[in-house]
């Protein structure tokens, strides 16, 4: 069993749609292989998980057919600080399904953004699995991680965390030099509305702007997922929801299985499902069939 | 009664904690300066205090003159001369010995002795033995070095031939004198020990074997406080001209003192270069520290102010922030300064012959160091300080503005077109603090520079021998004769054992005059087409001897302001002491000594004399070197053999010796400044860039390629460091040898490849380690909270 790293392309109306692997592309399946022998070892894929298991995302329309972008099977993650454990999961079931846009939401401390740092490949729980496709991330060794994260995932930045000497333009470039099939820097920021200001230093952009860059930025190597932590959080709302807007325009067009963060449960009104977290554990998933446009939402 | 340190005492020191890799380092390039100034200016003074001392007590003379053959009488007459203190009659010659267990003859100088408790002048200090046994006719005392190197002592003798008569000389003790300090054989610049000696014998027993009864052939004079030295000189002179004076001279020209004194200048010199070296380097990390430790500090200076704290107060606590890591570096400074300094004098004491060492504790030193090292800091810091005052709590607390870049030159020319963005970070973050680059960069010359400045000296003196011994002074063996010999010793000469050529030269003591300048010389006399000794131009090819005029040295020239075409006055002060008007011809180089040079033939003629020579030159057969030796030591006309193999021995040890500890102290501190320089910057880099290069871990970048970005600044500034390096390393070599250059010697200015090599060698590799310790914390940046925390 091999991973197509294509397979986003397969749900969701893909603007050019490429069906052939292309060939610098093998790299990332040597490594992800790798990283399946790994599992298969362990024994972890060999049982396969059926959807109807776990009801929590049984029922998300368009990809009942397609395996889940990630599983997480019993997320457990304890923090020691100074003798004393915290909790930050205590057992996370959750499956992600492919091209899907979920939102996150809790109170601070709920353990929504360790799960967002355990599947972005940026820490390790204590116990349980987590698996892209087949490959188990909790099995990985710190540069398979980086590898993980440079070729599949896509972050945004509460304070979008751009390089200040670096143009909007050279910001994207940024990614797109290193990734194995990016999309062009101007097209990346394009699809965020940018294309006047891209030759703009971070400095010389708004707030919103600035996180339009960060956005153009983790989508232009066209990552298979997009992790955005509270990436509406320092805007105001009409600039919040231009922001939104792009991460809406790249789920739908690019179908990129995106995780959002957000205190904002308005958000939850453009996403296929908002994830409730409370004290470590998932307090409950709300499907949402009838999605609103971003620009739609108020707060 | 319990102590309670205030809270903002305590910050201090967590900060300092928290800095302890970057105070450390500061601290060490800190103390490396105080180290050498205490070192180097203790050193100086202890070294100057010796020998003040040890001139005073044991009454070293003010002037010297040698003469052919001057009556007792004329005792008197020197003695009245206005500004003597005293006047002491002697006999000075050169002698061959045959030392047990030297298979080369050895040069001995022989000086009368007098009982030393007589108030006499240039007295000895009996370190093993006895002294003279009055009337003894025998009996020597031996210099100390030479009986420690050779493993002589009282109840030994040695073999020497005085003025034809060979006689065993026993040995009844061994002692110093303030006139060998330094004791040198002629035409030599570092001692050898081995085969040069001192020997004082009885004032009688030498006038029975030199024929200089009821005579001397040296004085040497002692002046009141006050007196004129030229005049002195100059009266001197005129007394001892009718009897063969060749020429006064002061306490400076007197071979032992000049040495001394030059060392005494020399370490003058590095203390007023190097040590404010190390003082800029550690001024400007701490300044570069201190404003970086402010930015991050930020809120909390105005969390501080807004609790209550004056504007003094908070700026007191990062002034003592400043003045502990300068402390720590003065303390450690100090002691290894001392330490220093007390292994550098005594390591002088055995280089130079002294009977005791003055190193006395030097409060006024160690004051002055610190002033000037506390100086340096608030000097570097006064800025910093003065921008916490001025910050309202109300700025403060409020993040700074993030660090704005604008399109620049860079991007306008399309220079960096090809460049791929984490190339674009690094030289955008050049050019936006471009000061502190070139700071950095100038601070990163230095170990280059410094490195060059003690290195240079092994390629320097290479070329100093090839030039001397390899080009010029070719012959194996150098013969002084006592008298001036008829040319037909030649050929007895080459009929010695294993001498394959023989070339005879003359010398003559001379005063040359150019208008208002005047200079004592030799004006030697070569064979024509003489190939041993050679004289080589300034393009170091060969000269034809002219048939008439004279060919000088390059200084010499240049003192006299004398150019070929000139003329000079000569007077000749041997012989029937000619003095003659001469063109200048031609000029010659020369490492070793300066002087005049003309036409063997001519210089005869002008003598107004037969072919007669002072010495000759020998080329001689490696393999019947013993056989040469043992006839060399028992032939009579000879006062001194120098041989080049020896000769280039004792100046490589001694040089490999000096050099060595030079080297490695130069190397060890050049290693301190590069890794105080190249960790804070990475340490700063890391601070300032850290949330950036977090950022790049996230969005997938390795730790390789993210400590790319870190540390390609340094690098680029490394690489311009050491050209830059290199240039103020060649021009303070230049500075060095230009106070280090005279008239007996002079190293040429040569700085080879393997210098430039080394020193970039220790720079880049002190750099490479410091940067890996800092890259090291690449794998401990904190991805995670990158994601939630504004800086």
């Amino acid at each position: 069993m091999s991973i197509d790293p294509n397979r986003r392309r397969v749900s969701l109306c893909p603007p050019d749609g490429p069906n052939q692997q292309p060939p610098e592309l093998s790299h990332i399946n040597a490594f992800l292989r790798g990283a399946l022998r790994v599992s298969a070892a362990h024994g972890l894929n060999s049982r396969p998980i059926e959807a109807t298991e776990h009801p929590l995302v049984a029922g998300s329309q368009p990809q009942t057919e397609i395996a889940p972008a990630f599983r997480v099977r019993g997320l457990t993650k304890t923090y020691q600080t100074d003798g004393i454990a915290v909790h930050a999961l205590r057992g996370v079931d959750l499956d992600i399904a492919t091209g899907e846009l979920l939102v996150l939401v809790g109170p601070s401390g709920s353990g929504k953004s360790t799960l967002l740092n355990i599947l972005g490949g940026l820490d390790k729980p204590t116990e349980g699995d987590v698996f892209f496709h087949d490959a188990a991330l909790t099995r990985m060794t710190t540069s398979d991680l980086t590898t993980y994260r440079r070729h599949h995932v896509g972050f945004v930045f509460q304070f979008y965390n751009l390089i200040p000497s670096l143009t909007a333009v050279e910001n994207v470039r940024l990614v797109t030099e290193i990734a194995t099939d990016p999309m062009s820097p101007e097209d990346a920021l394009a699809m965020v509305d940018l294309t006047d200001r891209i030759d703009h230093f971070p400095s010389q952009l708004s707030g919103g702007e600035q996180q339009r860059v960060a956005i153009a930025r983790a989508i232009a190597k066209r990552p298979e997922v997009l992790l955005c932590d509270e990436p509406t959080g320092a805007l105001d709302s009409h600039t919040g929801i231009v922001v939104l807007e792009a991460i809406e325009r790249v789920n739908r067009e690019l179908g990129t299985t995106t995780a959002l963060i957000t205190h904002n449960a308005a958000i939850g009104m453009m996403a296929h499902a908002t994830v409730r977290f409370h004290d470590g554990k998932i307090a409950g998933i709300e499907r949402n069939p009838n999605r609103q446009p971003a620009n739609s939402i108020s707060w | 009664m319990t102590v309670t340190i205030s809270p903002l005492d305590r910050k201090l020191l967590r900060d300092l904690w928290h800095l302890r890799g970057q105070a450390i380092a500061i601290a060490l390039v800190l103390a490396a300066g105080v180290a050498l100034f205490v070192t180097l200016l203790g050193t100086m003074r202890s070294l100057g205090d010796t020998r003040d001392a040890y001139y005073e007590r044991y009454r070293f003379a003010d002037i010297f003159a040698p003469v052919k053959r001057a009556p007792n009488q004329l005792r008197v007459e020197l003695a009245r001369i206005h500004g003597v203190a005293a006047v002491q009659t002697r006999i000075f010659s050169g002698v061959t010995l045959d030392v047990p267990g030297l298979a080369e003859p050895a040069t001995g100088q022989l000086v009368s002795q007098v009982d030393p408790t007589t108030g006499s002048l240039n007295n000895i200090v009996l370190r093993s033995g006895r002294l003279l046994a009055p009337g003894a006719d025998d009996e020597v005392i031996i210099s100390n070095a030479f009986a420690d190197k050779n493993d002589l002592g009282p109840g030994d003798s040695i073999k020497a031939v005085l003025n034809g008569r060979r006689q065993q000389l026993r040995i009844v003790g061994t002692a110093l004198s303030p006139e060998f300090v330094y004791a040198l054989s002629p035409g030599t610049i570092v001692p050898d020990d081995r085969r040069f000696g001192i020997l004082w014998m009885n004032r009688d027993a030498l006038a029975a074997a030199f024929d200089l009864e009821g005579a001397f052939n040296a004085v040497a004079l002692k002046l009141q406080r006050g007196a004129s030295e030229p005049a002195v000189i100059a009266a001197v002179d005129r007394i001892l001209a009718p009897f063969g004076g060749t020429g006064a001279f002061a306490r400076q020209d007197q071979t032992s003192h000049f040495f001394l004194t030059g060392e005494l200048d020399q370490l003058a010199g590095f203390s007023r270069l190097i040590p404010p070296i190390f003082l800029a380097v550690a001024a400007f990390l701490l300044n570069i520290v201190v404003t970086r430790l402010i930015a991050t500090e930020r809120e909390q200076i105005g969390l501080l102010k807004a609790f209550g704290y004056s504007d003094i107060a908070v700026a007191t606590h990062y002034a003592k922030l400043v003045l502990a890591i300068t402390a720590a570096g003065i303390i450690v400074g100090l002691a290894a300064g001392t330490w220093l300094g007390l292994s550098m004098t005594s390591y002088y004491t055995r280089f130079f012959q002294f009977p005791f060492v003055y190193f006395r504790p030097q409060p006024d030193l160690f004051a002055f160091a610190t002033a000037i090292a506390v100086a340096a800091a608030l000097l570097a810091t006064a800025t910093t300080l003065r921008r916490i005052m001025r910050l309202t709590p109300a700025v403060a607390m409020s993040p700074p503005a993030p660090p704005s870049y604008r399109h620049s030159w860079l991007d306008h020319r399309s220079l960096i077109a090809w460049l791929g963005q984490p190339s674009r970070m690094i030289l955008r973050h050049i050019t936006r603090w471009p000061l502190r680059a070139a700071l950095t960069t100038i601070g990163l010359s230095m170990p280059v520079a410094v490195l060059i400045t003690s290195f240079f000296f092994f390629g320097a003196i290479e070329a100093f021998i090839d030039f001397h011994f390899d080009q010029t002074a070719r012959q194996d063996v150098t013969m002084t004769f006592f008298e001036p010999s008829q040319a037909d010793v030649r050929r007895t000469l080459a009929h010695l054992p294993g001498v394959l050529a023989v070339e005879g030269y003359r010398a003559v003591p001379a005063k040359l005059t150019s208008g208002t300048r005047q200079k004592r010389v030799a004006i030697t006399g070569y064979p024509q087409g003489a190939d041993l000794s050679r004289l080589l131009d300034g393009a170091l090819q060969p000269i034809t001897l002219p048939a008439e005029g004279l060919l000088l040295t390059t200084r010499l020239a240049d003192f006299l302001a004398a150019r070929p075409g000139d003329t000079v006055t000569v007077s000749v002060m041997e012989g029937r002491r000619p003095t003659r008007e001469m063109p200048v011809v031609g000029l010659i180089e020369s490492y070793l000594g300066i002087g005049a040079y003309m036409d063997l033939a001519a210089l005869n003629r002008l003598m107004l004399e037969g072919p007669v020579l002072s010495g000759a030159y020998l080329m001689t057969d490696a393999a019947e070197e013993e056989r040469l030796y043992r006839a060399l030591k028992d032939s009579p006309a000879v006062a001194g053999v120098a041989l080049r193999r020896t000769a280039l021995e004792s100046l490589r040890d001694t040089l490999a010796e000096n050099l060595l500890i030079s080297v490695t102290f130069t190397t060890a501190f050049a290693t301190i400044i590069a890794f105080g320089v190249v960790y804070n910057s990475a340490r700063i880099a890391l601070s300032e860039q850290g949330r950036e290069l977090a950022s790049l871990r996230v969005l997938g970048f390795t730790r390789g390629e993210v400590t790319y970005i870190l540390l390609g600044e340094l690098a680029i500034l490394i690489l311009v460091a050491l050209p830059i390096g290199s240039l103020i390393g060649y021009g303070l070599a230049a500075a060095i040898l230009h106070g280090l250059n005279n008239d007996l010697y002079r190293i040429p200015l040569v700085v080879t490849p393997a210098t430039y090599g080394y020193a970039w060698t220790v720079v880049v590799v002190a750099s490479l380690l410091s940067s890996l310790i800092v890259a090291r914390r690449i794998g401990q940046l904190d991805l995670i909270a990158v994601l939630k925390t504004r800086e």
